[in-house]
């Protein structure tokens, strides 16, 4: 590991005291994950971020008994973290304020990384369910399998006539276990499965999982490399926020407004087939660099010129339909507060107030070379989540207006071997928020251990927040405002 | 509202013709598709492009040579093609992968192309117009969704085809299942296929529904549909572009006939 990250060994009983510090000190927690250092000895990894351009923190605590404290109560967020540490690695935490399984489903067969202690306890316990009783109150449970083309949960409201008292979605149908699926391989061909772990992010994914495998391999990326990465995830970006607002259109039943925006978004994904082969920009990052170099046509440019022209357009013309802001202003109100506590990530935070951008404050690939404009909203609503994406378009064309026209020539890729026993963390913002990779190398130099913290799992976990209290009408439109993926958070 | 409108007509049609009119853009220039097998000969012992796939779709004879590329688990990663120093598997552009037999997706060395059977129809003339599609994710990485979604967009507009998604099993003549089946997702599935009306078809989009894709063997996940469902159209791609999506479908139609026999291309 390299500089990047501070490694630091933390006994049980001092956990909830750093915590405390950290908080004080203005940082925020990020993400626990356990693995085995040694057959018999699980630890757990808890990941904080003391601030903007300061070094992360990595702290190492090995359970005893099987137990931990659980820092639920101090950070809310770690506590999806540690009941998904409870399902996969059969550890308890003390004090877990809601203990019951999260990710935990139909598995058949034991595995090491899902011990038989876990697996008992994830089998007998269904998910929990608050009981809410009353002659006028109506369970609505909708899911796993939902009307369109969408991916798979489930969603139960208790609902009022149009009120809803509880809403609370059920996940990880599609846990995968992808994780798990790493383990094995050797590093250097990973990004093919990082790519896959959540499609719409393969960019997002393979970049974050090989700087993971560059940090713990001491790797230097060639210039080239780096800014062709950027253009590549600035470009997932574009098809992302385009969708999302063709998305977010449809749920305010702009039928032409929808039109338009997947219109765009799919020009893009024949764009980036013409650059790369791959509507998704699969199948180029690699732990190194990139499998082989881009041209980028010397109408590139002009393309993105005319592209943001057209975004332009649509976006103000969107923002002067009058039936598609009364829909999102006051939709859904996610707080500074509960977005910190919970965990928010990407544009969910920033339109809450929180000024984070893994891109700015903890640079990586071209980006410590051009910063990019963060945009911020106070609101909280629907509204300032699809002001936020609408700047963050404009951003990532200014981006590739930096980029393309600094574009180095050279070589683009360069040896990568991480010696075995090592370890490194990776990260990269997605257009969804904050993406982590931690990965293992075992002693056999295959990959022995790989955490994924995907920007939905954030998101995900502070959703329901802004249900609570809402009504049913609102509900799709506050969804779509989100633009959660489940693939990633699922895994 | 009306502003809404005025703006759609001014931007004029953006549809495609393909695939039915002459010269029509499928939309797909410059994508990779599933690797070629050219003539060159294999060198000895090489094992480089059965190493390097990470589905494990390439089978070796004795020698080191390709003898098996079964098209059902590649995911079009290009890592066979990087990898082969003789050349004998090349960059390709062909995804019309369709078919209706899981045999036709596997191309060996020692079979030529079988010759193209007349299949007895199993569509009804009458049913052939007009379909409604039921998708379940059973355990994708929402790239199939992405592209199942981008499928409605002005550009391919599904629905000129008489196709349509429709939010209720007991509507649909198709269960478009896309992703490995996950343990968690396996009865839902079920769920959804029994609570589907006869004549009831099955299309497994994408190279996880067809063997599981790149996660086949976790604790959580399954291979595809094989012994889950019976399926009439097996459609690999990671993921299908939308065009190869709507040749599935009108190959399902029996509006459009197979390209692919035995792993070989088979133009008509």
């Amino acid at each position: 590991m390299n500089g990047t990250t501070e490694k630091i060994d933390v006994r049980p009983s001092a956990l909830a005291g750093k915590v405390e510090q950290l908080l004080a000190d203005g940082g925020r927690m990020q993400m626990a994950y356990a693995w085995f250092p040694q057959p018999d000895r699980v630890q757990v990894r808890y990941l904080a971020s003391p601030g903007a351009r300061q070094p992360f923190q990595l702290w190492c605590c090995d359970a005893v008994d099987a137990t931990l404290p659980s820092l639920a109560t101090q950070a809310p967020l770690l506590s999806w973290y540690e009941r998904e540490i409870q399902d996969l690695y059969g550890l308890r935490f003390d004090g877990l304020p809601m203990p019951h399984p999260l990710v935990a489903g139909g598995w058949t067969e034991a595995s090491p990384l899902v011990n038989a202690h876990g697996m008992q306890a994830c089998l007998s316990a269904p998910g929990h369910v608050p009981g809410i009783h009353g002659s006028d109150v109506q369970l609505l449970s909708s899911g796993p399998v939902r009307a369109g083309v969408v991916e798979s949960a489930q969603h139960l409201f208790f609902y009022v006539g149009e009120a809803i008292l509880h809403y609370q979605p059920r996940l990880f149908f599609k846990h995968r276990g992808m994780e798990r699926a790493f383990e094995g391989h050797d590093p250097r061909s990973g990004a093919t499965l990082a790519e896959r772990v959540s499609g719409i992010g393969s960019v997002a994914h393979a970049l974050a999982y090989c700087q993971a495998v560059e940090d713990a391999a001491g790797c230097e990326v060639p210039k080239r490399a780096q800014q062709l990465r950027a253009v590549l995830a600035e470009l997932e970006r574009l098809y992302n926020h385009l969708y999302y607002f063709g998305h977010l259109a449809d749920a305010t039943t702009l039928k032409v407004g929808h039109a338009e925006g997947v219109l765009l978004a799919e020009r893009v994904k024949q764009l980036n087939a013409r650059l790369t082969g791959s509507r998704f920009l699969r199948n180029l990052v690699t732990p190194g660099g990139l499998r082989r170099d881009i041209e980028l046509p010397r109408d590139f440019l002009h393309t993105m010129y005319l592209l943001r022209e057209q975004t332009n357009s649509y976006l103000k013309q969107l923002e002067r339909t009058t039936s598609y802001l009364d829909r999102l202003i006051t939709t859904g109100v996610l707080s500074r507060q509960v977005a910190f506590d919970q965990g928010a990530t990407g544009p969910v935070e920033r339109a809450s107030g929180l000024d984070r951008d893994l891109r700015r404050d903890h640079p990586y690939a071209a980006y410590a070379w051009h910063a990019p404009d963060v945009p911020l909203a106070e609101e909280g609503d629907a509204y300032a989540r699809a002001k936020v994406r609408a700047a963050e378009l404009r951003a990532s064309f200014q981006l590739l207006d930096a980029f393309v026209p600094t574009l180095v020539d050279g070589p683009i890729r360069a040896e990568c071997r991480p010696a075995p026993g090592v370890e490194g963390l990776g990260w990269a913002e997605s257009p969804r928020g904050s993406l982590f990779y931690a990965v293992h190398v075992g002693a056999d130099g295959k990959l022995a251990r790989v955490k994924i913290k995907s920007p939905s799992f954030s998101n995900w976990r502070v959703f329901p927040f802004t249900v609570h209290r809402t009504n049913m009408m609102d509900f799709a439109i506050n969804e779509a405002s989100f633009g959660l993926s489940i693939a990633g958070c699922d895994r | 509202m009306p502003l809404w409108t005025l703006r759609g007509l001014a931007q004029g049609i953006a549809t495609t013709r393909w695939p039915d009119g002459s010269g029509g853009d499928d939309g797909q220039q410059g994508g990779y598709g599933m690797p070629r097998i050219g003539a060159e000969q294999c060198l000895d012992d090489c094992r480089a492009c059965a190493e390097a796939c990470p589905t494990k779709a390439i089978r070796l004879d004795t020698r080191g040579h390709l003898a098996e590329l079964d098209y059902g688990r590649c995911i079009a990663c290009q890592l066979c093609v990087e990898a082969c120093p003789a050349g004998t598997l090349q960059s390709g552009h062909e995804w019309a992968f369709g078919v209706r037999e899981r045999a036709d997706l596997r191309w060996s060395l020692d079979t030529d192309t079988p010759p193209a059977q007349a299949l007895a129809s199993r569509i009804e003339s009458s049913f052939r117009g007009s379909l409604h599609i039921r998708h379940v994710d059973a355990g994708s990485c929402n790239g199939c969704e992405s592209e199942l979604q981008a499928l409605g967009n002005p550009f391919y507009n599904l629905h000129r085809l008489g196709i349509f998604f429709t939010p209720s099993p007991r509507a649909a003549d198709l269960l478009l299942v896309t992703g490995m089946v996950t343990a968690a997702m396996r009865e839902p599935l079920q769920a959804t296929w029994e609570a589907m009306p006869e004549p009831r078809r099955v299309l497994a989009c994408g190279t996880c529904a067809v063997c599981g894709g790149v996660s086949a063997d976790t604790y959580a996940s399954g291979h595809g549909l094989e012994g889950v469902l019976p399926v009439d159209v097996w459609l690999p791609g990671c993921p299908p572009n939308p065009a190869a999506i709507i040749d599935a479908l009108l190959l399902l139609l029996e509006r459009k006939p197979q390209r692919i026999h035995g792993g070989r291309v088979h133009a008509p």
